[in-house]
């Protein structure tokens, strides 16, 4: 997920260290607020390691919605109609706009939004693995929409209440326009499904795609996610990554029937037992592979931040001179 | 990277009527771009009718380390409410 926990193993063993080295009465008067439901506001007491948890989990989900604009960026130009590319504009606009309230809620833990850019820009911070998948053809916009966004949803709504606020803030925000973004992806791919035999093999060749792309983004199983247990104690993750994965599943299968497109999946099916859709096994090896960086488009993304990034210097350094020259003028006035 | 850009905090009126909320805050080069900028990033559906912002750095706040000496004293004043006083039923309009 945007979200989900990318550090490596022993980067994980080291901070659990250093968390554990500082427990203090104040931690448990911290933790005692949480378990109250109580909110954590920025100048309030928190231990460090919380703040750091929460950094590189804002940063990382911050990045993700900057990054997310680029798969679709790459189609603007190309959308068939007048009234598709008006909306997809909308929805990359509001990407960007997800990006910025994350990246402002993170730096009311004190870091600052230009070490943050730079840190992506070095390709030293991470972002969501889905993004380093190409979008090949139309469809493609279809099944980000309704899959990736659909995803986002499953995992951002519980955020609303996680317990740091500026965070739950910027995700009741991100929640109210995320909706927009799967609907519209979701009719896309009704248009495309109900179309002509090409366009419906393009949406199902588009789902066979994102499919598992999709179902890595809730992060690795459960039993394999060991900081799972402090996250949720803090309640900056509210449910665990299959949970998540399962009721994404549940929901998703059946709008899958309505399009009459078939999940690249021999081993789903309904077990009545559960009340939930069993299904096969996740290539970890890939999720895993894509996270280190081999993902098919993870050199373009970067390169595409940093470009746009110098490319706009000169916009940055004229409104700086504007800004001081106006600064001048209304002292000497 | 260039010098950072001022930090302003992005208060949106909804519509007439109602006053100013926070809504979040924003980078500019100054506040007229923060205007822009917080219109872009705040208020795509018609969400305000009227933007304030102000440069974080001037706003003053209260230390929460000192929420007990603030707030609590007004805890114990019970009597400034009106549920503190015992009116018979049958007594009209108070
Ligand atoms: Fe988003
Ligand atoms: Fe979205």
């Amino acid at each position: 997920m945007y979200t989900t926990d990318l550090r490596t193993k022993e980067q994980k063993q080291k901070d659990q260290r250093e968390a554990i080295a500082q427990v203090g009465e104040d931690d448990i008067a911290f933790q005692a607020r949480i378990d109250d439901d109580q909110f954590i506001e920025p100048k309030d007491y928190m231990p460090e390691a919380y703040r750091k948890t929460l950094i590189r989990q804002i940063a990382q989900h911050a990045h993700s919605e900057i990054v997310g604009m680029l798969p679709e960026g790459n189609w603007v130009t190309r959308a068939p109609s007048l009234r598709r590319k008006l909306i997809l504009i909308a929805k990359i606009q509001d990407e960007a706009g997800h990006g910025l309230y994350l990246y402002s809620a993170a730096e009311t833990l004190g870091v600052s939004r230009d070490d943050l850019v730079q840190q992506l820009h070095e390709g030293k911070a991470k972002y969501s693995t889905i993004f380093n998948y190409p979008s090949l053809n139309w469809a493609d916009i279809g099944a980000i929409g309704w899959l990736v966004d659909g995803a986002a949803i499953t995992n951002q709504i519980p955020l609303c209440r996680t317990s740091y606020g500026p965070y739950a803030r910027a995700m009741v925000r991100v929640c109210k326009e995320e909706s927009f973004h799967q609907r519209q992806g979701y009719e896309l791919m009704m248009a495309m499904a109900k179309g002509s035999e090409a366009q419906k093999q393009m949406a199902q060749d588009a789902l066979n795609r994102w499919w598992w792309p999709s179902l890595m983004m809730f992060g690795p199983p459960d039993e394999e996610s060991t900081h799972t247990a402090q996250s949720m104690a803090w309640k900056i993750k509210r449910f665990t990554n299959d949970e998540l994965r399962q009721r994404f599943i549940d929901a998703t299968i059946p709008q899958a029937e309505a399009l009459g497109l078939t999940v690249p999946d021999p081993d789903l099916k309904w077990n009545e037992e559960r009340g939930h859709y069993d299904y096969g096994d996740i290539d970890w090896d890939e999720f895993w592979s894509v996270v280190r960086g081999d993902g098919i488009c993870a050199r373009d993304r970067i390169q595409a931040r940093v470009k746009a990034y110098d490319d706009g210097a000169w916009v940055r350094e004229a409104a700086e001179a504007y800004a001081a020259k106006q600064q001048q003028s209304a002292e000497v006035a | 990277m260039s010098n950072q850009w001022d930090l302003y905090e992005v208060f949106i009126r909804s519509k007439n009527g109602t006053s100013h909320k926070h809504a979040g805050s924003i980078h500019a080069a100054d506040a007229n771009m923060a205007i822009d900028n917080a219109r872009d990033l705040y208020t795509r559906r018609s969400e305000g009718t009227s933007i304030w912002v102000v440069r974080s750095k001037d706003i003053t706040a209260s230390d929460p380390g000192e929420a007990a000496a603030l707030f609590e004293p007004a805890e114990s004043k019970i009597y400034r409410h009106p549920t503190f006083y015992d009116i018979p039923k049958d007594v009209p309009n108070i």
